[in-house]
């Protein structure tokens, strides 16, 4: 009697622990995220004594070393980001739902087997090795084909950032179609609809929202991508008018100027400044997109 | 319930004292503390490859010694220097006044010794049919007031620009010496190191860019192919030179040369002087000039012998 309620106790400490120590866990990543958010915005509040918000936010010259007159505006690097992001979806979303589409409907199981795990390691690719073959294959293919003399541009980086965020909207997208009840399919089929138009008129309606939240977190991954757009689009701090230009995300400018910028100076808070910028930005989406995620789970419940 | 919170407590106690232990751990095991005699040489992009070579023919010669070479940028290296992280700093530009009041503010005293001169070099594509500029053209071209390479009598073509990022030296230097401190043109494509520079202009037949007289040959000590080193004119009246004229650079009529620097926190240790020495020995020279450089004369040498002692 004794010993069994020993072990009794012993099996609740131990479940106790246990618990305790994956609830550690998870609040560590709350608390990961708020110190990181925390200390993006103490170090990001210092540049504000010497640069306006106004500045900061709306003039398009970045140019903290100029010996004229140093200028921090962000403008022209938010507006890089966010069309090399754009351009990546624009290429990178029809690809992947049609990807996505044909592994959950129209691949026969055999096809399946072989393609998913090659999208899967497309993922597994180390972004200098894309940014590689972007300044050593595509920036010299997009040279050639629109008579550039250079195809360090923004449309390099796009084609390379779809890529990138391609496995994750193949991914996410095939998941939402295949979590489309079967019941769903079968009324359409049995209401005389073909293959086709049960995919497009009935099952992609009803993923819809899983389909934007691929697409919501291929954007978080296209917007954060730092060492691709680097080394492919040519880093110049211009305001960018066209695909065909060299671009300088925000991610970049973080990489290139922070490794060598003196401490604790207004440059040095202006770089912390984009980061919470990013970071921001990356949150709404990821956020966004969790949002819809939660919501397609419930509606198809 | 208050039992379970005493938990929670505890465990966090936990996490936060194994954090600790984990982070002194990675303090005492960290390189710096592992390889104390090992000399740390960090900075300008310019000289990384020459110093690699002179601090490998040092140890072949000593192999008691030890250094590691690091690029990065002369304002890298002197940021390094500020903060204690390295021995020796390259730099291929002057200290800044803003530097120097920072390191004084935390007690370290520069030391600078001049190791090499170099010519800074103006590069076009092989197929551009333009052979000299100005000092005031280049000034213009990077400035972005001349956009096109029809206006010096080139082919209608955009100028396309590369140049360095704003902690390399050699930005520094061209912004202050050429652009006479005004603002590099927005549309400079900024890339990682000379090399970058020299491969991007070799295949884009519109491109110009700088780099240091080093980066122009390949390993068998010819000008590297698909590129033309410019001739510079100090001014319109003035005749061309070109950095690959040994002689024009020694007698200073090419007109964009610079000394290349290292320098120490006080004086330098006995290892790191002995290197030092070996650098601006005849043989430290001579490797100096085999890869491009040039010797440095007799005014800059005099005041190095007097920062070694």
């Amino acid at each position: 009697m004794g010993t069994v309620k020993k072990k009794g106790l012993l099996g609740d400490l131990k479940e106790n622990l246990i618990q305790k120590v994956f609830q550690t866990s998870g609040l560590l990543a709350i608390i990961v995220l708020l110190g990181i958010f925390a200390l993006l915005l103490y170090n990001s509040i210092p540049a504000f004594r010497e640069v306006s918000l106004k500045e900061f936010l709306t003039s398009t010259r970045w140019d903290p070393t100029s010996p004229e007159r140093p200028g921090y505006g962000l403008l022209s690097m938010l507006a890089s980001t966010v069309m090399v992001t754009i351009g990546a979806l624009l290429i990178a979303f029809p690809v992947g739902v049609a990807v996505a589409a044909y592994l959950s409907d129209v691949a026969s199981p055999r096809a399946r087997e072989i393609i998913k795990p090659v999208v899967e390691l497309l993922a597994a690719i180390p972004s200098v090795v894309v940014g590689f073959i972007g300044i050593t294959l595509v920036g010299p293919l997009i040279a050639r084909i629109f008579n550039l003399s250079h195809g360090l541009t923004a449309l390099n980086g796009s084609l390379l950032l779809a890529v990138m965020a391609l496995p994750t909207i193949i991914s996410i997208s095939e998941d939402s179609l295949n979590a489309v009840p079967v019941s769903f399919v079968e009324a359409s089929l049995a209401l005389g609809a073909n293959r086709w138009q049960t995919l497009v008129r009935v099952k992609i309606p009803a993923a819809i929202s899983g389909i934007i939240a691929s697409l919501m977190l291929g954007m978080g991954r296209a917007i954060g991508e730092t060492m691709t757009v680097l080394m492919a689009t040519g880093n110049a701090r211009a305001f960018p008018h066209g695909f065909l230009q060299s671009v300088r995300t925000l991610t970049a400018t973080i990489a290139i100027e922070l490794g060598e910028v003196p401490y604790y100076t207004t440059h040095y808070y202006a770089l912390f400044a984009i980061g919470l910028v990013l970071f921001i930005m990356t949150f709404c989406v990821n956020l966004a997109a969790d949002i819809i995620l939660e919501k397609q789970k419930r509606n198809l419940q | 319930m208050k039992q379970l919170r005493t938990k929670a407590k505890l465990s966090s106690w936990l996490v936060t004292i194994s954090t600790v232990f984990v982070l002194v751990l990675l303090m005492l095991t960290s390189p710096a503390a592992a390889q104390r005699k090992m000399i740390q040489i960090k900075g300008s992009d310019t000289m990384v490859n020459l110093v690699q070579i002179l601090a490998e023919e040092y140890m072949a010669k000593k192999p008691a010694a030890a250094i590691a070479v690091l690029g990065g940028g002369s304002g890298t290296g002197i940021t390094a220097i500020i903060n204690g992280t390295c021995d020796l700093a390259n730099h291929s530009r002057e200290w800044k006044q803003k530097e120097l009041d920072l390191a004084y503010e935390k007690g370290v005293r520069p030391r600078i010794f001049a190791i090499a001169v170099d010519a800074l070099s103006i590069v076009v594509n092989d197929r551009n049919p333009i052979e000299s500029l100005t000092m005031a053209q280049v000034g213009s071209i990077f400035h972005g007031e001349i956009k096109n390479w029809k206006i010096l009598g080139g082919t209608d073509q955009k100028i396309s620009l590369y140049g360095r990022q704003s902690n390399s030296g050699t930005y520094s230097f061209l912004q202050e010496h050429v652009l006479n401190n005004k603002n590099y043109s927005q549309d400079v494509k900024e890339m990682n190191g000379n090399a970058q520079i020299i491969e991007a202009v070799s295949q884009d037949p519109a491109g110009i860019g700088y780099v240091g007289v080093g980066y122009l040959y390949d390993e068998k000590g010819e000008v590297r192919k698909g590129i033309k080193v410019l001739k510079i004119k100090k001014d319109e009246k003035a005749a061309e030179y070109s950095p690959l004229d040994k002689e024009a650079v020694y007698s200073a009529k090419y007109p964009i040369s610079r000394p290349l620097y290292q320098c120490t926190n006080g004086k330098p240790s006995a290892a790191v002087a002995d290197f030092i020495r070996f650098e601006l020995s005849p043989e430290g020279q001579a490797i100096v000039e085999k890869e491009g450089f040039f010797k440095i004369g007799k005014e800059l040498m005099e005041l190095n012998e007097k920062n070694l002692r």
